[in-house]
């Protein structure tokens, strides 16, 4: 990056609790900072793109504060973008959650929600996911490079979500991981376009490995 | 596939972790950071404090621990006791809690829970219903740390909390707290069998057997106080270097912890915990040990 400092925004849109991932990438020995500032968004090496809650709640809120152009143009420079969580689904080109939402549209697919389950007597499997997962690679992927690298086939990581997206390219799928009777997409990777569906702050040393391998990746 | 969460809970009063017997009759353990650490690097899922005396004085020593905590614990953290106010909830997230667990706030205006699910989202929110057996299949709800009836069904309450958006239930059964005799099963199951949110059992943990006994009720986490800390007091000095509030005779006269313990409870590790929970069937994450980036 042409002498710059490295400098790690996390983009603020107004939903959900930002500190952890804030005092996650502080631990790993990075600069950051929490901003809805275009200008400072502009000027940031990587971003981070969170967010918990509704995927129309979080359109809206890119949408009030303007960054959708923002961000459009950041990533067309081919500088690297993580989005966790909603953050990785708004990556897509449009969801079905409460009706029908556009989406950022760089990652073609759609996102979609998860059916409940009956079994003996208990919800077999309760919608929000909540909780440690396994992480699985995509077929033909394997983890020696790039946002995955050195965890473990298996390995759990920290998930709450209620959706989850369906890639349109196959390639795009790093990592795959079952839940509610589906194999669903938990991790991405198009070009300089990254995501997770887990949280990678909360999921313990793999999760912070993961950040790690995004704030040194290329 | 499901993953069963193991959630050491750690009841803090002033600077102190402590334990007591049906919520009272409170003994300081030790430093909380001693502890929190010992059950992150053995696997544990999430952490679960709470200021239990808060409720009762209006006060919250909370935030300082949560700080130090969240420093370096990278794991959901839940975090309750006096928790009044949508400001309340804002600022125990901004010292590093991921979600807080309200009951006695919650239980005088239920439209706290609307609240906070609006301004946080719900997966932040998580609603913690005390219970002491009142009949058969009859539970009441308790505040201000159980001192405080209520007349609200346990049962009936876990439902209207659901609707105003909680995103978990933490169920804590009074009669077994702290006493090792099993979790409170009757309680557990109707509310399990009714709920579309995770539920959070308290609450009698004695041993391995009784956390392999509540995954049957339905449960999606399980939480435990005694069967971790007097493993962990055993192994560990961490008993020098402690100040402030509570009742210090326990660590002072430096007792085997044996003879102190209720014959009930059979401390383990939460590593060992785990691995029992897997040899009969019940899957948990198992975390890697050591490698702590």
């Amino acid at each position: 990056m042409s002498g710059r400092p490295a400098f790690t925004v996390i983009v603020d849109y107004g939903l959900g609790n930002l500190f952890s991932l804030e005092r996650a990438v502080q631990h790993l020995g990075f600069s950051c900072g929490i901003s809805q500032d275009p200008g400072e968004i502009k000027n940031a090496t990587r971003l981070l793109l969170p967010g918990v809650g509704a995927f129309g709640d979080g359109m809206r809120g890119l949408n009030e504060k303007g960054l959708v152009p923002v961000l459009g143009e950041w990533v067309r420079s081919g500088r690297p973008l993580l989005g966790i969580c909603l953050g990785m689904q708004l990556l897509f080109s449009e969801s079905e959650e409460f009706g029908r939402h556009r989406g950022l549209g760089w990652v073609p697919g759609r996102v979609v929600r998860f059916q409940n389950a009956e079994g003996g007597g208990f919800p077999a499997y309760k919608v929000p996911h909540v909780g440690w997962s396994g992480l699985e690679p995509a077929p033909l992927k394997d983890w020696s490079e790039g946002l995955l690298k050195g965890i473990p086939s298996g390995e759990s990581a920290y998930f709450v979500h209620s959706y989850y997206a369906c890639p349109e390219d196959p390639a795009d799928v790093l990592a795959v991981t079952h839940y509610a009777q589906v194999d669903y997409c938990s991790a991405i990777q198009r070009g300089n376009v990254y995501g997770t569906q887990f949280h990678p702050e909360k999921s313990g040393s793999a999760g912070l490995r993961i950040l790690k391998n995004f704030l040194e990746g290329p | 596939m499901k993953k069963i969460r193991i959630i050491p809970r750690l009841d803090i009063k002033g600077p102190n972790l402590v334990k007591g017997i049906h919520l009272e009759g409170l003994r300081v353990l030790g430093k909380p950071e001693v502890f929190t650490r010992k059950y992150y690097e053995d696997g544990a899922d999430e952490i679960l404090y709470i200021d239990s005396v808060a409720s009762l004085y209006g006060r919250n020593h909370l935030s300082e621990i949560v700080r130090k905590a969240a420093e370096n614990i990278f794991i959901p953290l839940i975090v309750g006791g006096g928790v009044r106010s949508v400001e309340d909830i804002r600022g125990l997230l901004r010292s590093g809690a991921d979600k807080i667990a309200v009951n006695t706030a919650a239980l005088k205006n239920p439209d706290l829970i609307r609240q906070a699910a609006k301004s946080f989202g719900s997966q932040c929110v998580v609603v913690s219903i005390v219970a002491i057996r009142r009949g058969r299949g009859c539970y009441e709800c308790l505040t201000d740390n159980a001192r405080e009836k209520t007349g609200v069904d346990a049962i009936e309450w876990a439902k209207k909390a659901e609707a105003l958006g909680a995103g978990e239930l933490l169920v804590t059964s009074v009669d077994r707290e702290g006493t090792g005799s099993g979790y409170e099963t009757d309680l557990l199951r109707p509310i399990c069998e009714q709920a579309k949110i995770p539920v959070i059992a308290f609450g009698g943990a004695g041993t391995s057997e009784h956390v392999l006994d509540v995954t049957r009720a339905g449960v999606d986490a399980v939480a435990a106080a005694s069967l971790f800390h007097y493993g962990v007091l055993g192994i560990m000095q961490n008993r020098l270097g402690i100040s402030g509030e509570g009742n210090f005779e326990f660590l002072q006269k430096k007792l085997p912890i044996d003879g102190l313990l209720r014959k009930s409870i059979r401390p383990v590790s939460i590593a060992d915990l785990k691995e029992y929970l897997a040899q009969n069937g019940v899957h948990c994450r198992r975390a890697k040990k050591a490698e702590v980036v």
